[in-house]
């Protein structure tokens, strides 16, 4: 299967006054067709930097150093700004944390809908306003036609987070990055909003990237989860497969600290320091090293690289034992 | 167990613009009638009791009055209704009097954002320092011994305490926000979603830090949170908030298991869970129903709820006890027989 989109070597810094911050340090991942993966780690880990990075959409101080992108033929990351203009919106779409910061607010959401369908719909201009009123229909907001006129500031934020999704998908991209989409709403609300993602995937044959802190959400919602410290994508596995069987210490020690997996407070982990600054010359290879209960003398060299069409990939010289591999001899017995 | 906060019929409303006109209410206001301005009904009608040594979660959907309830019983706010503290009113003193009462240290709170509710311009020691000055009304030597005790307490680093906020970590910005809290040694400590901002990892931290601080002084916790993952594990009671309404109560293990309302069901069943790929797929449709003078007489959850019969819309249910647990749902019984035969 050909990926939707490919990310070989990416590499990212920041120029700061107190110093170059490396922000991302050679991460690959991909996504196929049609398939849903989640970017799980901690705030600072580097999560929406990757997708900045992919959209074109990094901070004026940030500078990707090394890395393809690869988008069907495209490198995103080598395209010039009017290729990435015909590809952003078109092609891929992105989700916004923040719906209420995100959408224009002096403009009514009907018409932010309406001008996607226009510049990259494809949709004649007098069409687009009755095609924006379906999309808000279709994204489930009831009374769609009295809403259409409303500015974002007249609605809740699951609302605004509805409208965020129909303007990321009037153009009936091929890949969506959705950067903790549900982060902000309640619970309730996440369901609704995660159901309405995935169906409108599944219909569409749409990849997606999900972008969220909660092992939990991205456990139930992504076939595929990479899990990412400190810059560097240190596990990438089947979901199922990661929840069940982690390899990398620190993956193991957040499935640990998450309070869904406890009976009780005393039985929820705590992870052992922070994450190392990121300025530092010195940086060791593995940046989990200087918190990690596993570290060995190995863990000097360079991380180990995956080979490629590895289902589960570790970046780890001292992995946890593979517990697959232990199962059998014990259901046999 | 004896009552340490015991609320009674607790209102609040707020009044809201779009009702009659500016000269209508005027004409009124001139006549001596009320102005009749429509009202949010945030809090309206709430009775529980926390007792002594008892964690208390309260959970509901932004804007269903959490944090008025909140505001109303640290007295922060006014509100109608009785607040005893022991076997003192509280309620009717206005809550400006209050902040300079012999109980306001009490009551204490740790806000949401810890960031947020920090005076940027005081260090560490000063935000610690400040409710001991006012309320302890503690100097010099006996001030900086009672910071440094509370801050180890809590597992501050005593060479941090000269740093402001923005020097701090989220979870270091969380501890100094209980150390202030626990500082003038309150009854009861309530916390509004005090894990809110910060990741899995510190949050574990601090939830661990809240259960080893109230072993040792035995507070008793009303814990705010929308994570009900967190407050199964924290809590021992809990309390479901609808439209400014209390839907239901109960043992928090029970509730999470077994909810009765439609609307806690709802909830469990929209929490994500590591280990459990099946999602129930129980969804709420719809909007909720405006707080904007709600019809007395129909049930709040009316038009979301997947129940929704002829007798909602007559008359509002009211909470009913089922042994340990309440419920405001006239189908409550339908849902009852499963939790007890699973208990």
């Amino acid at each position: 299967m050909t990926p939707a989109l490919a990310v070989e070597g990416l590499s990212v810094e920041f120029r700061t006054r107190s110093g170059v911050v490396r922000a991302l340090d050679n991460i690959s991942f991909s996504v196929g067709k049609g398939e849903t993966i989640a970017l799980v780690g901690e705030s600072g880990s580097g999560k929406s930097v990757t997708a900045y990075a992919v959209m074109g959409i990094l901070d004026p101080a940030g500078r990707v150093t090394a890395g393809r992108a690869m988008l069907g033929d495209l490198d995103l990351l080598a395209a010039t700004p009017a290729e990435l203009a015909q590809v952003r919106g078109r092609r891929i779409a992105m989700i916004f944390q923040n719906p209420r910061t995100a959408l224009n607010p002096i403009r009514p959401v009907g018409r932010q809908i309406a001008d996607m369908l226009i510049r990259h719909g494809d949709v004649p201009r007098k069409a687009a306003p009755a095609q924006a009123v379906d999309m808000l229909r279709a994204v489930g907001i009831t009374d769609p036609a009295r809403r259409a006129k409303a500015y974002p500031f007249e609605m809740s934020g699951g609302m605004c987070q509805r409208v965020m999704i129909a303007i990321a998908l009037a153009a009936k991209p091929q890949l969506l990055i959705a950067d903790e989409p549900t982060t902000g709403l309640d619970v309730t609300t996440q369901a609704v909003i995660m159901d309405l993602v995935s169906d409108l995937a599944q219909e569409l044959g749409m990849a997606t990237i999900f972008i969220t802190h909660d092992l939990a959400l991205a456990g139930q919602r992504s076939a595929r989860i990479v899990v990412m410290h400190a810059g560097h994508v240190i596990e990438n596995a089947p979901t199922e497969e990661l929840l069940a069987n982690p390899r990398h210490p620190y993956t193991a020690e957040l499935i640990a600290a998450t309070p869904d997996s406890a009976q009780n407070l005393a039985a929820l982990a705590a992870i052992p320091g922070s994450l190392p600054d990121l300025r530092r010359a010195d940086l060791p290879p593995c940046r989990y090293s200087e918190r990690c209960p596993r570290k060995t003398a190995a863990c000097a060299q360079p991380l180990p690289q995956a080979a490629p069409g590895t289902a589960h990939s570790v970046a780890c010289w001292n992995p946890l034992p593979d517990r697959a591999a232990i199962a059998p001899e014990v259901s046999a017995a | 167990m004896t009552g340490l906060l015991d609320i009674a019929e607790v209102s609040k409303r707020f009044p809201v613009s779009g009702g009659p006109g500016l000269f209508a209410r005027l004409k009124r206001r001139i006549s001596g009638g009320p102005e009749n301005l429509p009202k949010v009904y945030a809090v309206d009608d709430v009775s529980f009791v926390i007792g002594k040594g008892e964690t208390v979660g309260l959970v509901g959907e932004s804007g269903c009055g959490k944090s008025t309830l909140v505001r109303a019983l640290t007295r922060l706010t006014d509100v109608s209704g009785s607040i005893k503290l022991g076997s003192r009113e509280l309620a009717l003193k206005p809550s400006r009097v209050f902040a300079r009462d012999r109980d306001r240290a009490r009551i204490q709170m740790v806000f949401q954002d810890a960031g947020d509710s920090i005076n940027p311009r005081f260090t560490a020691f000063a935000a610690i320092a400040d409710p001991l000055r006012r309320l302890r009304k503690l100097r010099g030597k006996a001030l900086k011994n009672r910071v440094e005790t509370v801050a180890g307490q809590c597992g501050l680093p005593l060479q941090l305490l000269s740093r402001f906020p923005h020097q701090l970590s989220g979870g270091q910005r969380a501890r100094v926000g209980i150390a202030r809290a626990i500082a003038v040694e309150p009854d009861l400590l309530v916390l509004d979603e005090p894990t809110a901002a910060l990741d899995v990892s510190v949050q574990v931290v601090i939830l661990q830090l809240l259960q080893r601080l109230k072993q040792e002084s035995g507070m008793s916790y009303l814990f705010v949170s929308h994570d009900l993952s967190v407050v199964r594990l924290l809590c021992d009671r809990v309390l479901v908030m609808y439209l400014g309404k209390i839907v239901e109560s109960g043992p928090a293990g029970e509730v999470f298991a077994h909810p009765l309302h439609p609307y806690t069901q709802a909830l469990v069943a929209a929490v994500p869970r590591l280990n459990d790929g099946a999602d129930t797929r129980l969804r709420l449709s719809g909007e909720p129903r405006s707080p904007i003078d709600p019809d007395p007489k129909v049930c709040r959850f009316y038009g979301r709820c997947p129940r929704g019969a002829e007798l909602c819309k007559t008359s509002m249910p009211a909470l009913r006890r089922f042994g340990q647990r309440e419920v405001a749902c006239h189908f409550a019984e339908d849902a009852l027989p499963q939790a007890k035969a699973a208990s």
